[in-house]
């Protein structure tokens, strides 16, 4: 945005992670995380050449509470295969192609992936063609890869990449 | 009211930290024990925070929410350290269960320890 | 009923947790599973403050609590930069 005031969703993340910090809601925290959120963004700033966009917050709100309902459930599924016999378990290493491209929907959908229980995202390969992901019980390989497009990769494009 | 809710809250999560411990220690592999702490312990440690938030808010009669920033860093960290530790892991080439896949590449040589720490000639 | 049996149960399952990841860190047998063991151990920590903070009725374990997360979470990261390329500042 202008130069005074480079990236103002940072400055009131900044300011909101203040009053949580601070655990109250008088005025004078209140002045004193804006005045904090508006110098850390404004001497960061360098390091955040581009702005995020998000196209669909409520997409995004939605996204969200898909994904915290499915750690809540994996959750459970792998509660049980740690106290079941770990020796029926069929991990399996599994290649996720990308359609995504840019560095911040890729790195949530990494991190949405390692969030979910089952399965961790290893490694992004060098040309950011497909995400190598460890499931700890993947019966059916091509079924999960299915399940981790449809279920995030499909949302975090139309909120971070509409085209 | 407020007590039951508590008290399976505190169990649950107190239950879900044992489970990913536990994990740690019957799983098979490394790559298959990563999964067991990761996240069984972090949402462990996300209701127990959600008991005390609730705990703290009835006692002082307000709202405490300074539990969330913990909730919340939890959450977007445990990520990223499952992520580094399987990406050494496989930097290692360590025993696994699954077929490995192939190595990142074929310009980085094999190599089955850390790399010498006074590589740089400074 | 919290406190005469849902804490002392949680605060009992919480120090099994402990010793099982020591017992990981301790046997290993690799330099990821330790690091592994290590990061269970700092997230069993904070487990055990938020209980402790709930069984004193004192708010004042919360500080310690959110800095072990970010202690533990720097140090996880410093030792897997360190198995991935030798060096932690690059």
């Amino acid at each position: 945005m202008t130069r005074l005031l480079p990236h103002p969703q940072v400055a009131l993340t900044l300011a909101a992670v203040w009053l949580l910090l601070a655990n109250s809601l008088a005025p004078g925290q209140i002045a004193l995380g804006l005045l904090l959120g508006w110098a850390i963004a404004l001497f960061a700033a360098r390091f955040w050449p581009q702005v995020p966009r998000i196209h669909r917050p409520l997409a995004l709100l939605r996204f969200v509470g898909v994904v915290l309902i499915d750690i809540a459930v994996a959750n459970l599924a792998v509660a049980r295969l740690v106290l079941g016999a770990p020796a029926r378990l069929r991990p399996a290493f599994v290649r996720v192609p990308l359609a995504l491209r840019s560095d911040l929907a890729i790195s949530v959908l990494a991190n949405t992936i390692c969030l979910t229980p089952g399965t961790v995202a290893s490694r992004l390969s060098s040309d950011r063609a497909y995400l190598l992901v460890h499931a700890l019980d993947a019966a059916d390989p091509g079924e999960l890869v299915a399940t981790i497009k449809r279920r995030y990769e499909t949302p975090l494009r139309e909120i971070f990449e509409p085209c | 009211m407020l007590e039951p809710l508590l008290s399976a809250l505190i169990l649950a999560g107190a239950a879900f930290t044992f489970i990913g411990s536990l994990g740690l220690v019957r799983l098979p592999d490394f790559y298959t024990r990563l999964h067991g702490p990761t996240k069984a312990t972090t949402l462990g440690v996300g209701s127990l925070l959600i008991a005390s938030a609730l705990y703290f808010g009835a006692r002082d009669g307000g709202i405490s929410l300074h539990e969330v920033l913990v909730t919340l860093f939890l959450f977007i960290t445990a990520p990223v350290s499952a992520h580094l530790l399987s990406k050494a892991a496989l930097h290692l080439r360590l025993r696994s269960l699954a077929a490995l896949p192939p190595e990142e590449g074929g310009e980085k040589p094999r190599r089955n320890g850390p790399p010498p720490a006074n590589r740089k000639p400074e | 009923m919290l406190k005469s049996f849902a804490l002392p149960v949680a605060i009992a399952l919480v120090a099994a947790a402990f010793a099982l990841s020591f017992w990981r860190l301790l046997v290993g047998p690799s330099a990821p599973d330790r690091i592994l063991a290590l990061d269970t151990l700092y997230i069993n920590a904070i487990a055990l403050l938020v209980l402790l903070g709930i069984h004193l009725s004192s708010a004042l374990y919360f500080e310690a609590a959110l800095l072990i997360a970010l202690m533990g979470f720097i140090g996880t990261v410093a030792f897997c930069k360190y198995l991935l390329r030798g060096d932690i500042i690059e």
